[in-house]
């Protein structure tokens, strides 16, 4: 049995990951999933989160999504990410800066409209501090 | 001396007119560099999508999604995509005039047509056409964004949606090489299937959370990610078509320069001749 699989990270902007993994980490809509080789196929959304990938020779490395699909073949993983890109390159000022701003558009909503807009907004930001803070731990532990 | 000194004034106007052109050509050719590496990252996505649709419609050939389904045609809509700037060559008229050629042969059918434009000069050339624009985004710059582009998308796939409008189209300039862009005319909904029958299989995916939701998703993606596309590669043939443009421009201007620079010397050299019989008629008067 393959104890790897290939592993794609797509966005519609550019190819973000390419490699052979031991396991992928992704948060679906149905709660976090943990993928490894010879998964059953499954194609679900994904939400605004992290990505995580063990590769083959046990380095791990993060992406951070703002949502998009996950296709999983026995052969592999195909993430459809709406945006992503390398966790380290988001800075926490900017990330926490968008979230004050959508809690602000959330305070005063005018119509249905806004509202929906700002909810996502928030979740959005919510979820990248939350990876930042994440990597951050992992790396003052490593 | 006084000889020639419009002439003089003019071959400088016409330096440094070269001398813009030529760093326009200049930063056309770095800027077409970069489009390109652009347009070739963003085909992973489109062909992995596209993977996963035509696996999906084997697995559920009974199941069709509304943007898979032909419909009978009553009114078409179009996607637009050209440049924001000009100074281009003929890059955005040639994309119109194949645009106006279609129109034509639908509405002689009786056929209806609701437009999208991307980009300014598409904008600006159809409102004056008195065209019915329904969505537009402008304003894109080198690098577009596919926010940018969902809004005006999703205006033509409801219209689809909602039955207004019965086949989507997008027109824009495909990237052949430096000098030869096409304007091209590709469909977006509804979608052609693939009859690949490499495909074939007899397993299923596991759907969360349903597989019509999945799908539609899915679809709405791939099809972003093809207008999205469109105007990268139409990004790339701007700066191709303005680095051509203002290469020949460069060109014709030195051209000028010489033609003018020979006009110089003429009447430089006939100044002096007649200054010098002058004297020498002068001088034998005496």
């Amino acid at each position: 049995m393959a104890s790897t699989m290939i592993v794609d990270i797509v966005s519609a902007e550019a190819q973000i990951y390419q490699g052979t993994a031991k396991m992928l980490f992704a948060p679906a809509v149905m709660g976090e999933v943990g993928i490894m080789p010879q998964h059953t196929p499954l194609l679900t959304k994904i939400k605004p989160g992290e990505v995580r990938v063990i590769t083959e020779d046990d380095q791990e490395e993060y992406f951070y999504v703002s949502g998009g699909m996950l296709e999983v073949l026995p052969s592999g993983v195909t993430v459809l990410a709406d945006t992503a890109q390398r966790a380290h390159d988001l800075s926490e000022a900017a990330a926490e800066e968008a979230k004050e701003r959508a809690e602000k558009a959330l305070a005063d909503h005018k119509d249905d409209v806004d509202y929906a807009a700002a909810e996502v907004q928030l979740a959005e930001a919510v979820a990248q501090v939350e990876a930042i803070r994440k990597i951050k731990k992992r790396l003052g532990k490593g | 001396m006084a000889v020639g000194k419009e002439i003089r004034n003019q071959i400088k106007s016409v330096k440094n007119t070269q001398k813009i052109t030529r760093a326009m050509e200049m930063v056309a050719a770095s800027k077409m560099r970069k489009a390109q590496d652009r347009m070739t990252a963003s085909r992973p996505y489109a062909e992995k999508i596209r993977n996963v649709i035509s696996h999906l419609a084997h697995a559920h050939p009974e199941y069709q999604h509304t943007y898979m389904q032909a419909r009978d045609v009553k009114r078409v809509g179009y996607i637009i995509v050209s440049s924001d700037r000009g100074l281009c060559g003929g890059l955005n008229s040639n994309l119109f005039r194949s645009v106006v050629r279609e129109l034509a042969q639908w509405s002689k059918k009786g056929i209806g047509i609701d437009l999208c434009t991307i980009g300014t000069k598409s904008t600006g050339y159809f409102s004056r056409l008195g065209s019915k624009v329904v969505a537009n985004a402008t304003q894109l710059g080198d690098a577009p964004q596919i926010e940018d582009l969902i809004g005006s998308v999703k205006v033509m796939l409801d219209l689809f949606e909602s039955g207004d409008i019965d086949c989507l189209y997008v027109v824009y300039n495909k990237f052949v090489n430096t000098m030869t862009q096409v304007p091209t005319v590709d469909q977006l909904v509804p979608i052609e299937k693939s009859d690949d029958k490499e495909l074939e299989h007899h397993w299923d995916y596991i759907y969360e959370p349903e597989a019509k939701d999945v799908l539609t998703e899915l679809l709405t993606r791939y099809i972003e990610s093809l207008v999205y596309q469109a105007s990268v590669e139409n990004v790339a043939c701007e700066q191709a078509a303005r680095m051509v443009a203002m290469k020949s421009a460069s060109d014709n201007a030195g051209g000028m320069i010489d033609d003018l620079q020979l006009a110089y010397n003429k009447a430089r050299q006939a100044a002096i001749t007649q200054e010098l019989s002058e004297i020498v008629s002068g001088a034998a008067a005496v």
